[in-house]
């Protein structure tokens, strides 16, 4: 057992017992989930502010349940419909919301270390929900915690991540908490979104599918994130589909026990064959229930220790 | 308190719960992680063999429900599992040390939202004194006087390959 922090930034800062602790708190979490009445008091009398500058449906809503079971009081803020329209910066909406007495603030924002900037000024606990390509740290818990409960284990699968690797932020903090964790983690996708630089992060890079899930006990898909691309960054959809597309002729040649993950939403008939993301192989709706569970755990341990144990960031 | 003391303690907090419970399917065990798991696992065995009738026993973990979780680092959480059904039967909630209440309050809290029992018991292997809150055992296994400062420690052979009872002072 061991946690240490003020705020849920990226998982690069976590060690691996730190995952661990988040894991297994998760998992009480999760069996809450279960009973007939699903809501602890463990947030009473906290108030948690949703702070998504970047549009998010369901980690927005995953969020918000988490918080409820907890019993927190929510306040919920979206770029739409909010004071970023009349030029307010993101700091000073921030100091507003902290003035209001909010213990937590969850973000999302399109720009890479925005929950850091927050952090550094503010007294109340930061959670980044997703913040540009940099980290998105409750869904790399979310799919280890899966991973764990399906294989019973991270340490020595092999993972591999494929489709759009330099645009997501998923992938990021899903290769941090994988290697962490002892897992093999492989990238693929078109070479224009999986860099060779990403070597360094302790993980095989190749351009050849097929190769690259024979082996694989985990097939972690990623959604081509058009919104970030600046550019064309390979020629079509459907040649992207023929080249690197999860289709059964490719499954078939793959572990009979690999599982397939998605962290939504997903394009069916773009990276996912309709019917595999449907199939028993597919564990992308538990991903949706553990993602919960995950957060739970998240907010519960950050609420948790105002003593000399703590550390700033 | 050596093993022998502690299984003698055991042996009458069973013929105590035997006493006042009625034999049949409205009587269970629930367990508060983590010291009173062992200590319901021992009352179980030995009121189901009096019974002649496995006792059903449960655990419970309060960390959800503590009333002081934004003063220390979050607690470790252990496993809550209550494989049948709570409402209308004779619940006793059982834990190692009975010491400011508090727990035994979260415990009851947690309980809650798993039904509404018949009743309510608590069965203590030690009672050290020193409650904040208005609760009382139903059913003691030894009283011991303890300074505030001092630590009282259970073990189990699960979990330390001894049975014995502690007082560490500080």
């Amino acid at each position: 057992m061991s946690w240490r922090h003020k705020h849920l930034l990226d998982i690069e800062s976590l060690s691996a017992d730190e995952i661990v602790t988040v894991l297994d708190t998760a998992r009480a979490f999760k069996a809450v989930g279960t009973r007939a009445i699903k809501k602890v008091p463990a947030l009473r009398g906290k108030t948690v502010v949703n702070l998504f500058v970047e549009p998010s449906t369901r980690t927005r809503i995953s969020f918000e349940l988490a918080e409820q079971r907890l019993s927190a009081d929510i306040i919920n803020f979206s770029a739409e419909s909010s004071s970023f329209k009349k030029g307010e910066t993101l700091k000073d909406t921030a100091r507003n919301l902290e003035a209001l007495n909010a213990d937590m603030i969850v973000m999302r924002h399109s720009a890479s270390g925005a929950p850091h900037f927050l952090a550094r000024f503010l007294h109340a606990s930061v959670i980044n929900a997703g913040d540009g390509a940099h980290e998105h740290p409750t869904q790399a818990l979310l799919d280890t915690f899966t991973v764990r409960e399906k294989k019973g284990k991270v340490a020595g699968l092999n993972v591999t991540i494929l489709g759009d690797i330099l645009y997501s932020r998923v992938a990021r903090s899903n290769i941090w908490a994988l290697t962490k964790l002892g897992a093999n983690v492989t990238l693929c996708g078109p070479s224009t979104l999986v860099p060779k630089v990403f070597e360094q992060m302790g993980c095989r890079v190749t351009y050849d599918v097929e190769e690259a899930i024979r082996d694989a006990d985990i097939i972690n898909l990623l959604r081509i994130q058009h919104e970030r691309q600046r550019k064309t960054m390979f020629p079509s959809l459907s040649e992207y589909t023929s080249f690197f597309g999860l289709t059964k002729a490719r499954l078939a040649k793959t572990k009979p026990d690999a599982l397939i993950m998605h962290p939504g939403p997903i394009n069916r008939g773009v990276e996912i064959d309709s019917e595999i993301a449907d199939c028993a192989r597919s564990v992308i709706l538990d991903q949706v229930t553990n993602g919960l569970a995950v957060r739970m755990a998240v907010l519960f341990l950050l609420n948790g220790g105002k003593g000399p144990q703590e550390i700033a960031i | 308190m050596n093993a022998g003391a502690m299984q003698r303690a055991l042996t009458r907090m069973a013929h105590e719960i035997v006493e006042a419970n009625e034999s049949g399917n409205d009587v269970v065990l629930i367990g508060i992680q983590r010291g009173g798991v062992s200590v319901a696992q021992r009352l179980a065995k030995i009121v189901s063999d009096i019974w002649k009738n496995p006792l059903p026993t449960g655990t419970l973990d309060v960390g959800m429900h503590r009333d002081d979780l934004a003063a220390h680092a979050a607690p470790p959480m252990h496993p809550t599992v209550i494989p049948f059904d709570v409402a209308d039967k004779t619940v006793i909630l059982i834990d190692d040390v009975l010491f400011s209440g508090r727990t035994t309050r979260a415990a009851l809290d947690a309980l809650n939202d798993f039904g509404r029992p018949k009743k309510i018991q608590l069965a203590v292997l030690v009672d050290r004194g020193h409650r904040e809150l208005p609760i009382k055992a139903d059913f003691v296994g030894k009283n011991v006087p303890t300074a505030l400062t001092e630590k009282v420690n259970v073990r189990f052979k699960e979990d330390d390959q001894v049975d014995e009872v502690v007082i560490e002072k500080p």
